[in-house]
């Protein structure tokens, strides 16, 4: 179903990377006219340059309902939900703040918005949870087994759960809500990819996670389609095929360091107390039971096919050659030397034979 | 309308039949008599009177071993005729399934592995009567005539290994690099097919043949391709009836194919052990993975049994446990998959049973904790498996697809699980009743 795109949209988060790209993408399309982006950050000076088009209102969510209203808003796009606290910002209660209130604030305006039309909210894989009895593959019906122990998981449960009583107050807005994998680009930098670009990785000691990604571009195009068209409902965005960790930290030329997952918690709790890096329980739990998502709905509804998570992961990796030592052509040229060898051994092998059968 | 009249109504149950008894079998003591004609094989017969006896039982029993058998007889034969050097090594030989490649490849590995690329033919050929052991030892296998015919037959036996044991190093060395480099394809379930070929069946297959025996009967009920799912009967303390079904239908099966087993989530609670059972192309036994499965096309395994079944006591052999509730039957429905019962015998005598210490299971979190004759008395070594006989049939395919809005009704997911029940109960008596020895031969 492809209706006429909003006139003016309203973007949350566009002090990220992801919500600048959004609005800078919404901006350049010829159709929309006005785009407003809602922040309470100034943007980086790396993401101005982006945002030439966009009107920025600077205030936090509480402002939502005059933006949102005022504006007389046909479509909002919710992207400030942060999947790591960031200690520059607040640290993990300022992350609740913004996920959990934020969406509360901005799902409350747009209710009361009415000539609101569309409403598209970012969320995660993460919804689905953590549990050995999972099944392999999620569908969008799959409940979580259990609360997960991640607070971006949990969150991200608050969040769907505000998107669910605002679709049944509001059933005439095209609510949709989109579950991105982990996403990976050659430029994004999130957590994820700072772990990847390590020399030395540390993995979960008997573990083995089943990983999917998303092109950013490609979560880029679903976004901006689901702003322009009109597609209610809950999909997965995800690139298909799987990564198993240990062979993305392999195609990666890293070297994973396989600890137990206890070590692994409590290192992570310790870097995170330092300061140094954010590696949450979200995360670890990925790590341990992985996450595969069915994307046949996506495809179905948008007719449009995310790349492969291995050819997302090969881009990333392209740009990220520091620091990698076990690397395909490294391998080759061993396994080639290996060859030569052989092949050189009994050459000389041959002709001492040779040497001594003469006389 | 009776109780038997509504019975019949109900779908899936007026096609059910028990599988027909076998006809009577002459036996000979406790071994049937082969009836194989005649004509095939009397020097079998004549000149080992009893071992081939139990090779080749019966029709379907010699699909097992037939070849080796008669192998040994001809090459007795014609080398008993003029040179009667060594009896023990033809007949060693020929109990191999590659009895040429042991020896030569030693021989070539020593002495020449500059034959291959010199690739001088005249030069070879001199060399040749210098070493008359080595040559009776790699010949002597399929030594029919002269010794001129050997020496040539084995020649190019040695170059061959050369070039084998150059593809096996340079094979070796690619996997090698594909692992480390991580270019392998691992699909949404986490099965990775290269590892299970290259690593988890030919380890599989040393238990699977020298250790337990394996004979399989009517692979040729599992479907060639598209889904299906296999049905067995579960038992041996730990689920090495799983792994033998699954190296069974990769062996025998003329599509090589992979079994998908569905396991207990206890699996894949325990680290190590999830990503090795993922790796094999195992999944955590619920309907959606099921499902899925089976739409796109493979074959699943599931032992309806779960833990009743392997847990349970020497006592209690070859009595199939309750089926829970049916759920493999309906998601067989849902997806109009044809169900395959498969029946096991065998298992129940590796590790048999004879107490379980429920307390000490509680304490480690496991279902049950086996007390078997060797396994805590004698520590690790307990943990081998005895080596008894193992015979697998697959039975008929039971067609699905004409069932598929009956998934959601209980009695007839009920009435079907009962039927695939009471089909591998009958067919593990039939199977029993083949195999009188547990640990014959």
């Amino acid at each position: 179903m492809v209706t006429s795109p909003p006139s003016v949209v309203v973007v949350t988060g566009v002090s990220r990377y992801l919500g600048a790209r959004v609005a800078a993408r919404l901006a350049a399309d010829p159709r929309i006219e006005r785009v407003v982006g809602l922040d309470p950050h100034d943007p980086p000076a790396r993401l101005l340059g982006l945002l030439d088009g966009v009107e920025r209102i600077r205030a936090d969510a509480r402002a939502a309902t005059e933006a949102i209203a005022g504006l007389g808003a046909e479509a909002v796009v919710h992207l400030a939900v942060t999947s790591v606290p960031d200690a520059e910002h607040g640290g993990r209660a300022a992350m609740k703040e913004q996920n959990v209130i934020g969406t509360m604030q901005v799902l409350a305006a747009a209710q009361g918005a009415p000539g609101l039309r569309k409403l598209v909210v970012r969320s995660s894989t993460a919804a689905y949870g953590a549990s050995f009895r999972d099944p392999a593959v999620f569908t969008e019906d799959t409940e979580p087994r259990a609360v997960p122990r991640g607070p971006f998981a949990r969150d991200i449960l608050d969040i769907e759960g505000y998107v669910r009583g605002f679709r049944r107050r509001r059933p005439e807005v095209a609510a949709t809500v989109l579950r991105f994998a982990p996403m990976i680009s050659s430029s994004a930098e999130t957590s994820l990819t700072r772990y990847f670009a390590q020399p030395v990785v540390p993995t979960v000691l008997g573990r083995d996670a089943r990983m999917q990604f998303v092109h950013v571009e490609d979560a880029l195009e679903v976004l901006h389609r689901s702003v322009t068209e009109e597609h209610p409902g809950t999909f997965n965005v995800a690139g298909a095929g799987v990564l198993t960790l240990s062979q993305a930290v392999r195609r990666a030329g890293r070297i994973a360091l396989p600890l137990p997952e206890s070590a692994l918690s409590t290192g992570a709790a310790l870097l995170r107390n330092l300061g140094v890096e954010q590696i949450g329980l979200d995360q670890i739990d990925l790590f341990v039971h992985g996450r595969v998502v069915d994307t046949t709905r996506l495809i179905r509804e948008f007719g449009f096919t995310p790349r492969g998570t291995e050819t997302a992961f090969q881009e990333f990796i392209e740009a990220h050659v520091a620091g990698s030592s076990l690397t395909a052509d490294r391998l080759a040229a061993a396994e080639s030397a290996i060859l030569d060898g052989v092949r050189r051994v009994r050459a000389a092998a041959e002709a001492s034979l040779a040497g001594s059968d003469r006389p | 309308m009776s109780q038997d009249e509504f019975h019949d109504m109900l779908p899936g149950h007026a096609e059910f039949q028990l599988p027909t008894p076998p006809p009577p079998q002459r036996v000979n003591g406790r071994r049937p008599i082969p009836e194989k004609p005649a004509a095939e094989k009397p020097a079998a017969e004549e000149a080992t009177p009893e071992k081939p006896t139990a090779d080749a039982p019966a029709g379907e029993h010699a699909e097992e071993r037939p070849t080796t058998a008669e192998h040994a007889t001809s090459a007795e034969h014609a080398t008993s005729a003029e040179a009667a050097e060594s009896t023990e090594t033809v007949t060693l030989a020929a109990e191999k399934p590659a009895p040429r490649v042991a020896p030569v490849k030693k021989v070539a590995a020593k002495r020449i592995p500059a034959k291959k690329a010199a690739r001088a033919r005249p030069e070879t050929r001199p060399e040749q009567p210098e070493k008359p052991g080595s040559e009776s030892a790699a010949g002597s296998g399929r030594a029919a005539g002269s010794q001129s015919a050997a020496d040539s037959e084995s020649a190019d036996g040695r170059e061959d290994a050369v070039d084998v044991w150059d593809r096996r190093v340079a094979d070796g060395l690619a996997f090698l690099r594909r692992r480390l480099a991580g270019t392998y394809r691992v699909d949404e379930f986490g099965f990775d097919a290269e590892l299970t070929d290259a690593v988890f069946h030919p380890m599989l297959r040393v238990l699977y043949r020298d250790w337990f025996r394996t004979e399989v009967f009517g692979v040729e009920n599992v479907p060639s391709e598209g889904g299906g799912l296999v049905v067995g009967n579960h038992s041996g303390t730990i689920a090495l009836d799983a792994l033998m079904l699954t190296t069974a239908l990769h062996d025998r099966h003329p599509q090589r194919r992979h079994l998908r087993l569905l396991g207990a989530d206890l699996v894949f609670r325990v680290p190590g052990m999830s990503e090795l059972a993922r790796a094999a192309g195992a999944t955590v036994a619920c309907n959606p993975d099921a499902e899925r499965l089976m739409t796109s096309g493979e074959l699943v395994g599931v032992f309806p049994e779960g833990f009743k079944g392997i847990g349970k006591k020497f006592s209690e052999r070859y009595k199939l446990q309750r089926f829970g509730r049916g759920g493999f039957v309906s998601a067989a429905l849902r997806t109009g998959t044809p169900i395959v019962p498969v029946a096991i015998v065998g298992a129940e005598e590796i590790y048999p049973i004879l107490a379980d210490l429920k307390p000490l299971a509680r304490l480690l979190g496991l279902p049950y904790f086996p007390v078997t004759p060797t396994f805590p008395w004698l520590g690790p070594l307990g943990m081998i498996p005895l080596p008894s006989k193992w015979m697998i049939r697959f039975c008929p395919p039971i067609p699905t697809a004409h069932l598929t809005e009956y998934a959601d009704d209980p009695l007839v997911v009920y009435n079907l699980a009962d039927q695939v029940r009471e089909t591998i109960q009958a067919t593990l008596h039939e199977l029993l009743q083949k195999r009188p020895d547990p640990f014959a031969r």
